[in-house]
Parts: structure tokens; sequence; C-alpha cells
């Protein structure tokens, strides 16, 4: 509830997307790591209305929601994750969302790896952010060898790819180290500090 | 949780509550911006329920996206609502670097270390 204010020498915020199909376990993998409960606002967006008299202009509106949660990383820098489905219409929407961050997390089912197409191919055509792979595991969850990932999802070879429990705190915050890391390669973040 | 769940219809309040205007005038505001109330200055007498609900939360720093939240409103009415009271002086952006520019390498190395000590 309100009232988990950040510590009061907290003065930067960094944030990391966690894009992902329905149910591939971004919120679990945000409140593995969060401080506090996930979150969630939700954001309207206008639809074009189906079916409706033209002298009447209604406009349809539908909802997306955004799950996010905070990790306290420092005396001065708090961590924000935000968990947004990644496909091609909440992307209008989130464009504030992909300014500015470190990076994403694509969270990736292997039951269903075709889920994960659209979500990539908005990532690269949209941003120019680092990302890393995701795979988490269900109990059902096939299990191929990461080069056969790497080719299903036309991944670079410099991509991190890594398995992940996402209700496992340390799991967890392995994929982050992972993205970082490989942020840290990236010209973006080769330049002095800000 | 169900896709009806994350994609359901819902009625625009935003337009109504922010005076007509649709988009913050200030676009340094992010979701992950920080936020802190002026000390000691309550919303002004003016203020809606919303502003004074929003200055209240931030007696201590939150970022937007959870200030947005806790008072169940969108994120992009509630910068609309933090744009008006950063200008009349009641709230500050507690995060000052310029919301475009990435976080610098000194700052990812941090959040390196941090990470490595879960
Ligand atoms: N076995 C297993 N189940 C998981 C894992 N991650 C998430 N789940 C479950 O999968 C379901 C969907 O997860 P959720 O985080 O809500 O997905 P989201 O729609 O991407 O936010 C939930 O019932 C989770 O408990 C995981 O790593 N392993
Ligand atoms: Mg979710």
């Amino acid at each position: 509830m309100p009232g988990q204010h950040l510590a009061p020498s907290v003065a930067r915020s960094v944030k990391v997307l966690v894009v992902g199909a329905f149910g591939v376990g971004k919120t679990t993998l945000i409140g593995s790591v969060s401080e506090i409960e996930p979150l969630r606002t939700e954001e309207q967006i206008t639809t074009a209305a189906v079916g409706v008299d033209p002298g009447l202009p209604e406009k349809q509106t539908t909802t997306v929601a955004l799950d996010f949660g905070r990790l306290t990383i420092s005396q001065e820098i708090a961590l924000y994750m935000f968990g947004t489905p990644g496909q091609r219409r909440f992307w209008d929407l989130w464009a504030g969302l992909a300014d500015g961050a470190v990076g994403a997390l694509v969270m990736v089912d292997t039951r269903s790896i075709e889920a994960s197409f659209e979500v990539l191919d908005q990532l690269e055509l949209r941003t120019k952010m680092p990302f890393a792979v995701v795979i988490n595991q269900f109990p059902d969850s096939p299990q191929y060898p990461v080069e056969r990932i790497r080719a299903a999802l036309d991944l670079l070879p410099t991509t991190p790819i890594v398995r992940c429990d996402a209700r496992n705190r340390t799991s967890s915050a392995q994929a982050l180290i992972q993205l970082v890391e490989h942020a840290l390669t990236f010209p973006a973040f080769q330049k002095a500090p800000a | 949780m169900s896709q009806g769940d994350e994609y359901r219809d819902h009625p625009v309040r935003s337009y109504v509550l922010t005076s007509g205007r649709a988009h913050p005038t200030r676009n340094t505001l992010r979701p992950e911006t920080l936020l802190v109330a002026v000390d000691g200055r309550p919303a002004p007498t003016t203020a809606t329920r919303q502003q004074r609900d929003l200055v209240r939360l931030c007696r201590g720093t939150l970022a937007l996206a959870e200030v947005a939240a806790y008072l169940a409103l969108p994120v992009s009415l509630v910068a609309v609502l933090v744009s008006d009271l950063v200008d009349s002086g009641h709230l500050t952006i507690r995060s000052n670097h310029q919301a475009h520019v990435l976080p610098g390498r000194d700052i990812l190395e941090k959040v390196l270390d941090g990470l490595r000590n879960i």
C-alpha cells in the first residue's frame, strides 16, 4: 500500500522492460526480484469502432495493463522493472516506456516459441535496446538445446539466452545480470556518465 | 492472467479529469521518473481530489508509475497532474537527469553490483 517510499537518498531510477506473450511469466519474474508487491497501472487506447453509426462518432477504448516492480539497488539508485506484452498493438502506447530503458528481458515459453516472434520483431524494429532472451522453464517445457532456440528465434550469436525459473529470486536476478552485462557491450553505454 | 483481463473495454475519463488537455505539458516525465512533494506545502486549496491525493502520496519519493498505481489512474493522466503540480511548486522531480539520456556506464556497473548481491 501507499507509504512504501524510496529512501530519501535515492535520486536516480533505471528501468528495464520485461516483455513477452501472455502467461509467459513476466509478472512472476518481476515479483521475484521486486522489494514491493508488483503494482499495476492501466492505460486506455482508442480503437476504431466497428459498426458504429457514422453520425455518432463513438470511440471504442481498450485497456492495457502494465505490471511493474522496484528494487533499491544502492543508496542512490532504484531499478524499475516494467512488464508489458510486446505485441505490435501495444508499442505505440508504451513508446515512452522504451525511451531510456537499459534493455529488455524477452521471456520465451518453449511450449509456444512462435508466440515470441512478434515481440522480438517489434523490439528490433522499434528500438535499438539491448535484450536478453529468458527461457522460462515450465514442468512440461520441451528441453531444446540453446543453439536450436537461437536458430528458431533467429538471434545474433551475441544475444544472451538464459534459462530461468521466474519464481526463483536468484534465477531471475541472474537473467537481469546477463542483460546488464550485455548492455555494457553496446556503444550507447560506452560513453562517460551522463 | 487471462487475456480478457489484460485487454478489456473501459471508458475514457482522462479528458474530463485534466480539463480537456490530453497530453502532459512536460515530456520529461516517464513512468520511472522519481517524484517528491516540496516540504510542508500541501496541495493548493483549488486542487482537485486527485491532486491532493497525489501530493499526500509524494511525502516520500515514489516513481510516477507507483503514484499512478496507488491512485488507480493511468500513467498518462498522472503525468498531466504531476506536470501542473511541478509548475505550481508543490512537487519536484527527484531524479533530475534528462529522461532521454541513457544511464552512464558507472550507473550500470552499480546496478550490476546490486544484482550480484541478491
Ligand atoms: N513452473 C513455472 N511456472 C511459472 C513460472 N513463471 C510463471 N509461472 C506461472 O505461469 C503463470 C503465468 O505467469 P505470469 O507471471 O502471470 O505471466 P505474465 O502474463 O507474463 O505476467 C502463473 O500461474 C505463474 O505462477 C516458472 O518459471 N515456472
Ligand atoms: Mg502479467
